[in-house]
């Protein structure tokens, strides 16, 4: 009997080892794409990572092909790009985060009303559509009755993308307060509006800001819609009204010039060092700002 | 059944209170009772009873769900509740909770102001400082954190937690306070301090307390209230009902034949 009974968690305490160690494994396989990725762009892009890269704007592709034909670095960087996704990623902030904190309080706030049902269900949809089908619909929206490009276009496309995240990383966060938090400040006489402006919202704050930042770096890359909105420029623009560059699509320009490829890969490892950084940054904020 | 303890002023009438959390079931039924200025009431009885569910009655808390239906009256000093703004009310009856619940993106100071600013009532920095420290005075806190007003409510102990939440809600001058069993979640000498501090607050206010703890409604209160199934089963000086209760299920219950 005892022979059996040892036998036994013998053989859970294997089991239970050799589950750990799939699991760690797959958690590294999981891992190794994001290596490879830096590793091939630190490999190739490390030649023209340099100061230039963000204090100059695109070459053309004849200083490109001069510079090859002598053997030297690719003159120029991405500076149009840099102000370009920067002026962009604002606007669509300014656009997206008030609209989707406020409906992902709303979605957190009236769980069991239909009404909560369908836009969460909505959002969800949304988050589903493909970003070129998105760019295109702004086009039409934007572009046309402008009768330009612009960077507001792109924005409205990204921020209609970041906002099924926002909303999500809203109403998750203003469900996990204790309802007690929300008790104690109606029971001081608060109304609703100042019980959620100073109570809830500060007191999520940290899952408010960290869900924005993520949805501000999962649309960062993106380059399908702004390929039908924003167009792209060679020069610095500030006005939401023209053109404008971003990072991803300076990189598929560059895709598109033979002159032009080895600036692909700098500009990726900028591009991925971003998005990372602002990830590892919200990352950090939300563990420093979690409830106590 | 009309339970009134004597001809005092009464601060608080409950007539006919009754509670539903769906329409088939009553989870308190037609309650009866008078609360007299500056006492302690202790609200007793089993688990699932209705003594919080009536506790929350009186601030209007169940407004916030809309499946839960009061009906009856609540007098507080003569007007009725339902009458009145809910804001109001709540800012008339301070509550304080099972579990302490600091404000925890605010520092000690302001979660003693909280009420205020929740309100819209603009204080001057003078006033300010006069409300929290009277308020935190009060609760016996004022020495203990005099010199930390700015760290967050949050990293206090659980039982100076508890006071500040009690600073919170006495800040705002309420004519009374409810207490959800304030001290079930902590340990036996911070409990001891609330309910020392309990006994201090009564000259100013007048307090309602929910406890599961018999002893400590023998210890702080007046008077109590015993609940069974929804029931206000009988309500006196707490010296009577502990000596001599006129009922046989409280007599079951405070001899721990149920509970």
């Amino acid at each position: 009997m005892k022979k059996t009974i040892f036998s036994t968690s013998r053989y859970r305490q294997l089991k239970s080892k050799l589950f750990f160690y799939v699991v760690c494994t797959f958690c590294g396989i999981t891992m190794i794409p994001l290596f490879l990725i830096l590793w091939e762009l630190v490999k190739k892009g490390y030649k023209q990572f340099n100061l230039s890269l963000f204090t100059e704007v695109s070459p053309s592709s004849m200083d490109a092909m001069l510079a090859k034909i002598s053997n030297e670095p690719i003159p120029g960087g991405i500076l149009n790009g840099l102000t370009g996704t920067l002026l962009i990623l604002l606007l669509a902030m300014i656009i997206a985060i008030p609209v989707g904190i406020l409906t992902g309080i709303y979605l957190a706030e009236n769980q069991k009303k239909t009404f909560t049902k369908l836009i969460r269900s909505l959002s969800d949809l949304l988050q589903g559509i493909p970003s070129i089908v998105i760019g295109i619909i702004v086009y039409v929206w934007v572009v046309k009755p402008m009768h330009s490009y612009s960077a507001l276009a792109g924005s409205i496309a990204l921020a209609i993308m970041m906002l099924p995240m926002i909303i999500r990383s809203t109403e998750e966060s203003i469900k996990m307060l204790p309802t007690s938090l929300k008790e104690a400040g109606l029971a001081l006489g608060g109304s609703y509006t100042s019980v959620v402006l100073q109570i809830l919202v500060p007191s999520a704050f940290g899952g408010l800001f960290t869900g924005s930042l993520l949805a501000v770096s999962r649309v960062m890359g993106e380059t399908a819609p702004l390929l039908v909105t924003v167009l792209g420029a060679s020069t610095v623009n500030w006005h939401i009204t023209e053109p404008t560059s971003a990072i991803s699509l300076l990189i598929w320009e560059f895709y598109n010039d033979p002159n032009l490829a080895p600036l692909v890969w700098s500009s990726s490892l900028l591009l991925l060092l971003v998005v990372l950084g602002i990830n590892i940054f919200a990352k950090s904020i939300a563990k420093k700002w979690k409830i106590q | 059944m009309e339970n009134s303890i004597n001809n005092d002023k009464y601060i608080l009438e409950l007539k006919d209170v009754s509670v539903s959390y769906n329409p088939e079931k009553k989870a308190i039924k037609d309650v009866n009772a008078t609360i007299k200025e500056h006492t302690v009431t202790a609200i007793m009885g089993p688990s699932g009873c209705g003594k919080s569910t009536l506790l929350r009655a009186i601030n209007r808390m169940h407004d916030l769900y809309p499946d839960i239906k009061t009906t009856g009256q609540i007098l507080l000093k003569g007007e009725n509740i339902f009458d009145m703004n809910p804001m109001r009310v709540r800012r008339l009856a301070g509550m304080v909770f099972q579990r302490p619940n600091p404000f925890p993106t605010m520092s000690i100071y302001d979660n003693v102001l909280a009420g205020y600013k929740l309100n819209n009532i603009g204080l001057s920095k003078a006033e300010k400082d006069e409300v929290v420290e009277n308020s935190l005075k009060s609760v016996a806190l004022w020495d203990e954190v005099k010199d930390s007003m700015t760290q967050k409510g949050s990293f206090l102990s659980g039982g100076q937690q508890q006071r500040l939440c009690i600073a919170r809600a006495i800040a705002l001058k309420p004519e009374i306070l409810l207490m959800d069993e304030p001290t079930s979640a902590l340990d036996p000498i911070s409990t001891n301090r609330i309910e020392d501090l309990i006994l201090e607050l009564k000259q100013q206010y007048t307090i309602v307390i929910v406890t599961h703890n018999m002893s400590q409604a023998a210890r702080i209160s007046d008077n109590s209230m015993f609940m069974y199934l929804g029931e206000l089963i009988e309500y006196g000086t707490t010296k009577q009902m502990f000596t001599k209760p006129k009922d046989k299920r409280t007599e079951d219950y405070l001899t721990g034949v149920f509970g």
